[in-house]
């Protein structure tokens, strides 16, 4: 019988033939991802657990994001916790201030296809876009990975996602995401994998498939994979290997459910608040107040969103008394904006622009909001209170609804999200 | 007897032939700047404590969101909201995330012979266009809104001749940390400082706003400079025409007059935890710093980037030091962008942020924790001004804090490694 | 392991996330400690306060959903819940707890039967009681309860690394 994706990556680390749901292996990590909110945490329960030695530290990655720039004065001690503990066991692969950590992860080459990846932070799925197999976990689990090098997993059923044809012009992978989670629910693919293929998706960047990956953990999924194609391969940098190119789901494999969708069909829609399930058209919501707009996150904050946004923006205003605020996902995607002249654009039209990082996303700084206001954001999540108060209501969007609605100062619908 | 320009402002704001110093008069605003600092407390007032709420002339307000934007908290965004609310609900001039207050109203208000009152301490700034900015709290700003005047006590003033011209390398704020460090936190305590001198020649703009905005640090009440052609230019190019030009008359009494010459000045930088704790970089050097700030109202400008962007071209931020550039407004960030300053920054591993108060304000963005040090081109240096109060605040020029940022420590630009 | 003990109830809803379980402002906080006063805050701002060591939570399904911050687990262990009965749980939630050694139970109709402050009588691997009717509730696989077992992920690997 065939396999589907995950179960094929699962075999090959674990040296088995194959391998089915329900399984339970021990995989040899590729991989692991640290960020600064949870490093003192990982820190203290790896040295609680008695290790002594990283098994292997060029493969820890660890990342500030959450807290650049600094907020609180406490902050800080993240950095200095997590400077010290690299330096003591060996880690060189360290981030203090070029972006968000899952656009690191595949942008600094740290992931490839086929590779086992763990990070501490729910939207780890992200590096799926490339075919590997990512998740997230909590920091005692990522203690114990530093030590071992392994993790025990339970392998996945599938979820088979199909889409195909020509998504209309003012629809992008975040409403295609949006739209899965609204039908799924937020737990409606939970213990799964989604694997994801189709024309529609062979048609995507590299950069559209990682909105994807990314809200995965959004219906409940273990993790997210697309096939490595010529398009993965570029990113990368790499040429494909053959198992490489072998990552897709076998004709003959067994899917616990497949879901089609014909591209045509979808339409720009929003998660309201305060649900990620919470799909609706933005056509059934157009012409709502708001009072800012979010563009950025590890959602949607590279260059080609901020293109897209530069592109709905160009020559024109933010509204009066809306406030703009865009965070690159990257310093690499912030210096290529500025070289192509999508930073100008976006700071006449009036936008404010911060560092990379994950600013507003993570409701620690970076535009709070306060009682009775609206945000339109190209983030992941809009739970109660992420942003503020709990009587924030939080819309999140793609790039070319979000520009569009800065314009108006109210919900709108873009007319195109192709540059 | 003659008058000086403080007094000359301030008798024709307050419709009289002359003043002195000492004298007390009611005199019309000509600006009213407020931030989100206090605004949010003036508006309760505003609906509170007054019968008959009204505002005098709208069209003098200035309202600007600098300190902490992007909004850090449910309560900072609230306080935002009433400021907004308001200024749109009567049609105040309202600038959001634009960049500091102080350097909006450079670019888009002042005019030489204005009198302005500001709730910001730093509104001596305006003086590098001839005008008598002063700082207020939010009562004596309430005041001023509904009525448009105020009363004010006649200053004296204290003269500073300038002469010469800055050596290569040493800038305006090692020249204003200088005099500070000379007359002392409370050296011009209540009083105006006045540049004038054949020395101001050689003083661009940017330059004399630095040195202007750190005069309250010697406890001034204004800073004034005459209006010559370089502010002439300035002011032409952004389209405004002095209200009035003046100079102090030749036989004006000025209570203490010193001398400063440009060209014997050094590098300046100004120890933990005060302002006037000044001495030259040469003798802070080696000190390990954890983060370097580059931006605020008195070093944020186009010029204060064309420096660190040269010293750093080329060469990376040290990597345990946090390297904040804050342009000081969208102006001056995109004429950055355009020079391609920003990129400089980027490659060279800075975090860049938005237009506003940043670390200088201390409050929510790049703030330090114990234990650790700051460099910075901001306007304070008092215990816990950035962060935790077992933090340090060194103040220094564009040009040090970029060296420092770099070395990893206290250091000059002439002095860093290739 | 057959364990019983009886419980004081609190109810939650379906969907209750990370954000509302501990929200972002309160992660840098240094202790366990210092941040279970505002679990729950977003939703119930009282209800830390409220609660009592040895008292469980009955909630709907997809408990724990958000992110993978594991101060959601140690904060509700730390409030000196017993253990957590919903009719599912999110994935990451869900190894979080049973590294940090809170007992999870998932049953599909308990949520919709009880209210704040009964009482139920819970039996570990058989079922729970509840004013006179009986829920199943199954173990968990063999080596989540050897994590249990040996009071958390950190001491199975003390153990391991020769320490206790």
């Amino acid at each position: 019988m065939g396999q589907t994706i995950i179960e094929k990556i699962i075999a090959r680390n674990t040296g088995m033939d194959t391998v089915k749901p329900g399984d339970i292996v021990t995989v040899q990590v590729d991989r692991v991802m640290i960020h600064d909110i949870f490093i003192p945490f990982v820190a203290e329960k790896f040295e609680e657990m008695g290790f002594t030695r990283i098994w292997d530290p060029d493969k820890a990655v660890l990342i500030y994001d959450h807290l650049v720039p600094a907020s609180q004065v406490d902050d800080t001690r993240h950095f200095r916790i997590g400077d010290a503990f690299a330096e003591k066991y060996g880690m060189n692969n360290v981030h203090r201030s070029d972006g968000i950590c899952h656009q690191l992860m595949t942008e600094a080459g740290y992931v490839k296809p086929g590779d086992v990846v763990f990070g501490t932070d729910s939207h780890t799925t992200t590096y799926g876009c490339v075919g590997a197999f990512s998740s997230g976990i909590g920091y005692t689990e990522m203690a114990s990975i530093l030590g071992t090098g392994t993790m025990w997993i339970k392998v996945p059923e599938t979820i088979r996602v199909v889409i195909e044809g020509t998504l209309p012009s003012n629809v992008t992978s975040k409403d295609m995401i949006l739209r899965l989670i609204g039908d799924l629910g937020a737990d409606g693919a939970t213990y799964r994998a989604l694997e994801f293929s189709g024309d529609t998706v062979d048609a995507m960047s590299v950069s559209s498939r990682m909105t994807m990956a990314n809200m995965a953990v959004e219906c409940g999924a273990k993790c997210a994979l697309f096939t490595p194609d010529e398009k993965t391969a570029e990113y990368c940098g790499i040429s494909l290997t053959d198992a490489e190119q072998g990552l897709v789901g076998d004709a003959d494999a067994a899917y616990c459910r497949e879901i089609r969708y014909q591209a045509e069909e979808l339409v720009p829609v929003l998660a309201c608040p305060s649900q990620v399930d919470h799909i609706e058209p933005v056509s059934k919501l157009a012409g709502i107040k708001i009072d800012q707009v979010f563009i950025g996150s590890c959602t949607n904050g590279r260059l080609e969103d901020l293109m897209m946004a530069a592109s709905i923006l160009k020559g024109k205003r933010v509204a009066p008394y809306v406030k703009l605020i865009v965070t690159p996902a990257s310093r690499l995607i912030y210096q290529q904006a500025v070289r192509n002249g999508t930073m100008e654009i976006l700071s006449k039209a009036g936008a404010v622009i911060t560092h990379p990082g994950c600013g507003l996303c993570c409701g620690r700084t970076g535009g709070i909001l306060s009682d009775g206001e609206r945000v339109v954001a190209t983030n992941n999540r809009n739970f109660l209170g992420r942003m503020g108060t709990s009587k924030v209501e939080i819309y999140l969007a793609s790039p070319a609804t979000a520009a569009a609605s800065a314009l108006t100062g109210t919900i709108t619908e873009p007319e195109t999200c192709r540059l | 007897m003659g008058m000086t320009m403080a007094e000359k402002i301030i008798a024709s704001a307050a419709g009289v032939e002359s003043v002195r110093a000492g004298d007390i008069h009611t005199v019309e605003l000509d600006r009213l700047m407020s931030n989100d600092g206090t605004t949010h407390l003036t508006i309760d007032m505003y609906h509170q404590k007054l019968n008959h709420p009204r505002i005098a002339d709208i069209r003098k307000l200035v309202w600007i969101i600098d300190h902490n934007i992007p909004a850090d908290s449910p309560k900072t965004a609230a306080s935002h909201k009433k400021m907004r609310d308001f200024a749109r609900a009567h049609e105040i001039d309202f600038w959001e995330g634009k960049g500091v207050c102080h350097q909006i109203m450079m670019e888009h208000y002042v005019r030489p012979g204005e009198l302005i009152f500001g709730a910001d301490s730093h509104t001596c700034t305006y003086g590098a266009l001839g005008a008598f900015g002063t700082g207020v709290g939010c009562t004596d700003y309430l005041y001023a809104m509904v009525t448009g005047k105020s009363w004010l006590l006649v200053p004296e003033t204290i003269r500073f001749n300038l002469k010469g011209k800055l050596p290569e390398g040493v800038y305006a704020r090692d020249l204003i940390l200088t005099i500070i460090g000379k007359i002392g936190a409370n050296g011009a305590n209540y009083k105006v400082m006045e540049f004038v001198g054949e020395g101001m020649k050689s003083l661009t703009m940017d330059d004399r706003i630095a040195i202007c905005n750190l005069c309250v640090e010697a406890g001034a009440k204004t800073a004034l400079m005459e209006v010559d052609e370089i502010a002439m230019e300035y002011l032409k190019a952004r389209g405004r025409e002095p209200k009035v030009s003046v100079q102090s008359d030749a036989d004006a009494v000025f209570t203490e007059e010193y001398t400063f010459d440009l060209s014997q000045i050094v590098s300046i930088v100004a120890k933990p935890d005060f302002v006037d704790a000044v001495v030259p970089a040469e003798e802070a050097l080696g000190v390990k710093i954890d983060e370097a700030f580059l931006g605020s109202c008195n070093n944020g400008r186009l010029s204060d980037l064309r420096v660190g962007a040269m010293i750093l071209k080329g060469r990376k931020v040290h990597p345990h030091v946090r390297f904040l550039v804050v342009p000081a407004s969208q102006e001056v960030y995109e004429a950055a962008l355009e020079e391609g300053l920003i990129g400089i920054f980027m490659e060279a591993g800075a975090i860049v942020m938005n237009p506003n108060c940043s670390v200088c304000w201390g409050s929510c963005q790049g703030v330090i924790g114990a234990g650790e040090v700051l460099i910075s081109t901001g306007t304070r240096n008092f215990k816990g001004r950035a962060g935790h109060p077992d933090s340090k605040v060194y103040l220094a020029s564009a040009a040090t804090v970029t060296a420092s940022a770099a070395a990893g420590e206290i250091m000059m630009a002439d002095r860093l490694n290739a | 392991m057959a364990e019983t003990f009886t419980a004081r109830v609190w109810v939650l809803g379906d969907d209750i996330d990370t954000d509302i379980i501990i929200p972002t402002e309160y992660l840098a906080l240094k202790t366990i400690d210092d941040m279970k006063q505002y679990a729950f805050s977003p939703l119930c701002p009282e209800l830390a306060a409220q609660i009592r060591p040895g008292d469980v939570i009955v909630a709907g399904k997809n408990f724990g959903c958000g992110s993978s911050r594991e101060q959601a687990p140690e904060i509700i262990k730390a409030l000196g819940i017993r253990c957590v009965i919903a009719k599912s749980f999110a994935r990451i939630f869900f190894r979080n707890a049973i590294n940090n050694g809170l007992l999870l139970v998932e049953n599909p109709t308990l949520r919709d039967a009880v209210s704040e402050g009964d009482e139920v009588q819970v039996e570990l691997g058989r079922a729970i009681l509840h004013q006179g009717k009986e829920y199943r509730i199954a173990s968990l696989p063999q080596n989540l309860r050897d994590i249990i077992n040996a009071g958390g992920l950190v001491k199975a690997m003390r153990r391991r690394n020769g320490l206790d």
